[in-house]
């Protein structure tokens, strides 16, 4: 007979490898997405966009639409006027912020290629997209801004094109921070001149390519205005602030509305986004009185969804000739669109914090200019600010080591905080509570056979192979666990970090969890039942997590930035301990003890030295007929909390990387990829682990594949996933992953975020190497993606490899039977590539 | 994405589908595997009234031997041809090919004939086709006419079949024992080819005796290499020649500039490539 003890060992949720609860349905598509739901009398919208990137609206002609079959209505922006309300930036950087309006609605001028310029309301989805084609839109264009440091550059009086002319700039904000005016450190210039004349500078520039966080299931809103509350549908990861931005401006009260993100399939950060499409959907239930849907296609997704990263780098670090850093300096430019977003220029800023990454600088400043084109609004992307960081640094201690000549590990072992110097306060002003670089960088290197690699890469060198290997380092930290509500109070954020929970026990013993972390695709059901089913000790199967409706979960801040284990999972537990308290009373009560000699363990109150015990279960049941209870205690085991963290969660790792470059064809080749990640406590191995690997193939992915490339107007050449190169299966190579496990120190469980980990870290892992692989060809640089013309470029003395030509693959023949002349999305086809 | 309304029709013979296509004309598109019409018709780039599927016509699929010839029906689905085992003992360079085109799902819908009527530059079929000089047979109201693999291609998704006719059979002359490979350049696994060379060489001893060489995506059409092919035939098959020889593939080509490069690399692309489709064929082929 196994003891109690060993049992609550044995049977241990924490660390077990579930299989996640919520993949059956999600994979036999036995569930319902925004766009399956139907309701009686709903009426469906199709946008009219924009073709161009910045153009005056002289006429929109709606009769043949309002003529064709089904339409309910075809409304334009200055029809709808007020009633459309206005999308909110929640995060101006700075009291100055250069902040265009913004209406879901274009009313005389678009801003952008595929903002909206009028709305077709049917009886059918088909009805609505055949009367859009027929809504005749008269544009005059104007020049648009395109290239980022074209337009950071004008002014009205050099004539260059200002994405907003009434705003007179096309500058939004400056963000600074300096260590030496914060008192984190001392001052950057003079480290950098110091270094001049007795040390080493390098100095870089680094491109950020665009990205389309392209997640699966394209958006799709429903809203349903016939009842007593406004009922909105939405694939969004943000019921809870689309909830409460609508209140804010839509003068719905927000008691009358209710928020609910269904099964959401997938967002990256593109989902954490108050949209145009959504503001329009609630403002045709509106004046319609019906029920409306409105789904987007794959192309107007691409095109109009947020996109993400779209940064120049200037960077400069300074060194001792012994390789210890003694300065950094950050000049960013950073592309915001065509508006600003809800996170907008915040997203830059959170990159901020980490350009110093697990280094102990002395000295750092960092300047971000914010700048607005007639592009695609960019926001939060997987990592949001901390992967742009990481590739700064991380590239930089590469070139730091090539200069030097040594070991790029040596050069960052001198640099980094020691396991023993934790808790360490950093020259961005944070204070990471854990860590354990040493280990995890030895562990790396033990799994990806370092030295052995770096023998053949010699081999190849010295033999002249046209196949040559290059090895790449990332040792990244990150911030997560967005965010103690404080600290977004002194960066002026529109919100709190806190998060919420309730635990209910039902009286036939099962529990139901909710929590205001909305879940869409990341697995919060699986992981948080065994947290929960942990705590009180039921079995896992007994735990039901509820989500993503704001009537079932009323307060909530949602899910980004890592933040639902480290900060939801928190208030679980703390919800979880108040319920074992209240039990505590009514089971000391039914076992005639006192509550000081109860002991729980293993969902089971007993008396210290009897036999005498009670489950959690029981004394549910027991509150829930209420026949004998304590006096005036109250009948219920209800419990819920909000926590709000102390600070951020700051997981880090070692990532190395191989790769394999045909210096013939430029092609790089996977090799091997040793990914050892220290995420603190490991709630399920097997979500992490999908956490890791989805996250380095987008990080991966970003390093050679992927580009949003616009034209010198303005328009989206990598339209389609034909040009928009993803990633399948079939492109990656299988990863080895490892931990090292340092409990955070802020939170009980001792978790730090995963959700982003693998892409922060793994992009410069992969330029690093193949800069590496190229290093004795005289290769520096090579601008990202990687794609094999640059690379082949950049060995034959172009650079970094030169700019992405701005031609799309022509692979969908046009012409033919009537054709749609202004298809936004459809980037010229005919006779394009010859 | 939903394309235009359209009227449907599924005829079950060869005489039913040429007489739909004449009594609609230019309002009508014949439908095969789909996986190029579709995309296109959802997009509404295109919006023909009627869709003349071709999918119940038994005729035009299947795979047979006459004479010197295989004879292939248009409608054979591209994973049909790239499994059939006459194929790979006459055509093996079709065979090549056609596991390198797309993913498995877009080979088990789209045909062999609708890939290379669609005539994308960046199609894997249409360089096999011109290396393998194979015929196509073409029907129209007026009867059936053979077209050459020469004459076939005639530009940017333009081929010599009509408005008003179909193809119905590829005829490929069997080149049995014939070593092959279809070197395909792509930056993800899924994708249209960048560049690729399609290679089929007789050797004789450990001599050239014939060489066939086929570009996809070095210009409007699927090219011939006639300078690789010159250059090769009859010399020695080996690492210098071969060499040699290769440095002629961007011959007269006049390849496009897109997101996946600028002609100036693609030029450059087909040269290594062709050297080494040569060198893998020579050393024993795919097989
Ligand atoms: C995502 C994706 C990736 C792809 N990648 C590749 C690739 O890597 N390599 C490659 O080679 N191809 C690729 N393709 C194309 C694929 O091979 C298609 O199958 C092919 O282009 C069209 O064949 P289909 O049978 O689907 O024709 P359909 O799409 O049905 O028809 C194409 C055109 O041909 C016409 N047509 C079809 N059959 C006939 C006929 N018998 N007579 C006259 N006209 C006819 C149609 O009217 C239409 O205009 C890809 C397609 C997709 C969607």
């Amino acid at each position: 007979m196994t003891t109690v003890d060993d049992r609550s060992v044995a049977e241990a949720e924490i660390g077990r490898d579930r299989r996640r609860k919520e993949d059956a349905r999600l994979i036999t598509g036995r569930t319902r997405w925004t766009d399956n739901i139907t309701l009686t009398g709903m009426v469906h919208l199709a946008m009219v966009r924009s073709p161009f990137a910045h153009a005056r609206v002289t006429g929109i002609d709606t009769a043949a639409a309002k003529q064709s079959a089904g339409v309910v209505a075809v409304l334009t922006g200055p029809e709808l006027g007020e009633e459309m309300g206005v999308l909110i930036n929640a995060w101006p950087i700075t009291p100055d912020q250069v902040t265009p309006v913004h209406t879901p609605m274009a009313v005389d001028r678009v801003a952008f290629a595929g903002e909206i310029v009028a709305v077709v309301a049917a009886r059918s989805a088909a009805e609505a997209r055949d009367a859009a084609e027929l809504v005749d839109v008269d544009y005059e264009e104007l020049p648009a801004a395109v290239d980022l440091k074209e337009a950071a550059a004008a002014t009205p009086e050099n004539g260059g094109a200002l994405a907003h002319p009434d705003l007179g700039t096309n500058k939004s904000a400056l963000w600074i921070f300096d260590s030496a005016e914060a008192g984190t450190g001392s001052d950057v210039e003079e480290a950098i001149a110091r270094a001049r004349t007795d040390g080493v500078v390098i100095e870089r520039e680094f491109r950020q390519q665009r990205l389309i966080p392209a997640f699966m299931e394209p958006r799709s809103t429903v809203v349903d205005p016939t009842g007593e509350q406004l009922t909105v549908w939405s694939a969004t990861q943000i019921p809870h602030v689309l909830r409460f931005a609508m209140a804010a401006t839509l003068g719905i009260p927000e008691s009358k509305l209710r928020v609910i993100a269904p099964d959401v399939g997938g967002g990256f950060g593109g989902k954490l986004q108050l949209t145009p499409e959504e503001w329009l959907t609630v403002a045709l239930a509106r004046r319609l009185g019906k029920p409306v849907k409105y789904t987007e296609t794959r192309s107007e997704s691409l095109m109009s969804a947020h996109h993400g990263r779209d940064q120049w780098q200037k960077l400069t670090l300074s060194a001792t000739k012994d390789g210890t850093v003694t300065g950094l300096k950050v000049e960013l430019l950073a592309d915001l669109g065509a508006y600003v977003a809800i996170v907008g220029g915040g997203v830059p800023v959170l990159g901020a914090f980490m350009f110093n990454a697990i280094y102990k600088f002395p000295a750092y400043h960092f300047a971000c200019q914010t700048v607005l084109t007639n592009k695609t609004w960019t926001d939060a992307y997987r990592g949001a600010g901390r992967p742009e960081a990481t590739f700064g640094i991380e590239r930089m201690m590469d070139e730091l080591a090539a200069e030097l000549g040594v070991d790029p590990l040596e050069v960052r072992e001198k640099n980094w905080i020691k396991h023993e110097e934790f808790p360490f306060t950093t020259v961005a002003g944070l204070e990471y509570d854990s860590g354990h670089y040493e280990a995890a960088t030895e562990r790396a290197k033990e799994l990806f056979e370092y030295d052995d690699l770096r023998s053949e890469q010699r081999r190849r060198r010295e033999s002249g192979d046209p196949v040559q290997l290059g090895i790449g380092v990332s040792t990244f930290t990150e911030m997560c666990g967005l965010a103690p509500s404080r600290v977004l109070g002194s960066l002026d954020y529109g919100a709190g970090g806190w998060e919420s929970a309730q635990v209910r026990m039902l009286a036939t013993g099962t529990v139901e969890v909710v929590t205001g972390a909305s879940a869409h695709g990341q697995g919060h059901e699986t992981a948080f039942s065994q947290i929960v089913a942990d705590r009180l000790g039921v079995p896992f199967e007994d735990v039901e997590v509820l989500h993503g409706d704001t009537q079932v979960a009323p307060k909530g801040l949602d899910t980004y930035g890592s933040r639902s284990l480290v900060v939801g999972g928190e208030a679980l537990v703390k919800a979880s301990d108040k319920v074992i308290e209240k039990a505590k009373p009514v089971a000391a009560h039914l076992l005639e003890a006192s509550v000081e000699d109860l002991e729980f363990r293993a969902g089971t109150f007993s008396v210290r030295g009897t036999e005498a015990g009670i489950s959690i279960q029981d004394v549910a049941g027991a509150v829930f007929a209420a026949h004998n209870l304590p006096d005036g205690m109250e009948p219920s085991l209800d419990s819920d909390a909000t926590y709000d963290p102390v600070n951020f969660s700051y997981p880090h790792g070692t990532h190395l990387c191989a790769v394999e470059v045909d210096t013939e064809t430029g092609q790089v080749r996977m090799r091997k990829y040793v990914a050892c990640d220290d995420v603190g406590t490991i709630i399920n191995p097997l979500i992490v682990s999908g956490q890791v690997h989805g996250g380095l193939v987008q990080g991966i992915a970003q390093a050679l594949w992927e580009e949003a490339v616009f034209d010198e107007s303005g328009t989206l050449v990598s339209g389609s996933f034909v040009d928009y190169l993803l990633p399948t299966a079939a492109d990656t190579i299988s990863f080895d992953l490892d931990h090292t496990v340092t409990p955070s120190l802020t939170n009980s469980l001792g978790t730090k975020g995963v959700g982003e980990a693998g892409t922060i870290a793994s992009t410069p892992a992969v330029v690093n190497a193949v800069v590496d692989a190229l290093r004795p060809l005289g290769v520096e640089d090579v601008t990202m993606p990687c794609t094999p013309q640059r690379v082949w470029q950049a060995i034959h003395g172009a650079g970094s490899g030169g700019s992405t030509p701005g031609a799309a693959m022509p692979h969908f023949e046009s012409g033919g039977a009537a054709g749609n002349q202004e298809q936004p999305g459809a980037s010229s086809t005919e006779g394009a590539g010859q | 994405m939903i394309p235009a309304a359209f009227d449907y029709v599924a005829p079950t013979t060869l005489e039913e589908a040429l007489a739909a296509l004449g009594e609609h004309g230019d309002d009508a598109k014949l439908l095969a595997g789909g996986q190029s019409l579709l995309p296109v018709m959802r997009m509404r780039l295109n919006a023909p009234e009627w869709v003349i599927d071709l999918g119940r016509i038994e005729s035009l699929r299947g795979i047979r031997e006459e004479g010197d010839e295989l004879v292939i029906g248009a409608m054979t689905p591209h994973a049909v041809v790239g499994e059939d085992p006459l194929v790979a003992q006459h055509a093996r360079l079709l065979t090549d090919a056609e596991a390198e085109v797309a993913d498995a799902q877009i080979r088990h819908r789209g045909t062999i004939g609708g890939a290379l009527v669609h005539a994308d530059p960046a199609g894997d079929l249409g360089a096999p086709a011109r290396a393998l000089d194979a015929r196509f047979v073409i029907a129209g109201a007026g009867g059936t006419r053979t077209v050459a693999a020469d004459e076939f291609f005639l530009d940017l998704f333009e081929t010599a079949v009509g408005e008003d006719e179909i193809l119905t059979e590829i005829r490929v002359p069997k080149r049995t024992g014939w070593r092959t490979h279809y070197e395909k350049f792509v930056r993800v696994k899924h994708q249209w080819s960048i560049v690729a060379v399609a290679v089929a060489v007789r050797l004789e001893g450990d001599t050239v005796a014939e060489a066939r060489v086929g570009l996809t995506n070095m210009g409007n059409t699927p090219l011939r290499a006639r300078g690789v092919e010159e250059a090769l035939t009859g010399r020695p098959a080996t690492e210098e020649s071969v060499a040699a020889a290769a440095a002629r593939a961007s011959e007269g080509t006049a390849p496009p500039s897109d997101l996946n490069g600028d002609a100036a690399y693609r030029s450059h692309l087909a040269q290594v490539l062709t050297r080494r489709a040569l060198m893998t064929a020579i050393s024993g082929g795919t097989a």
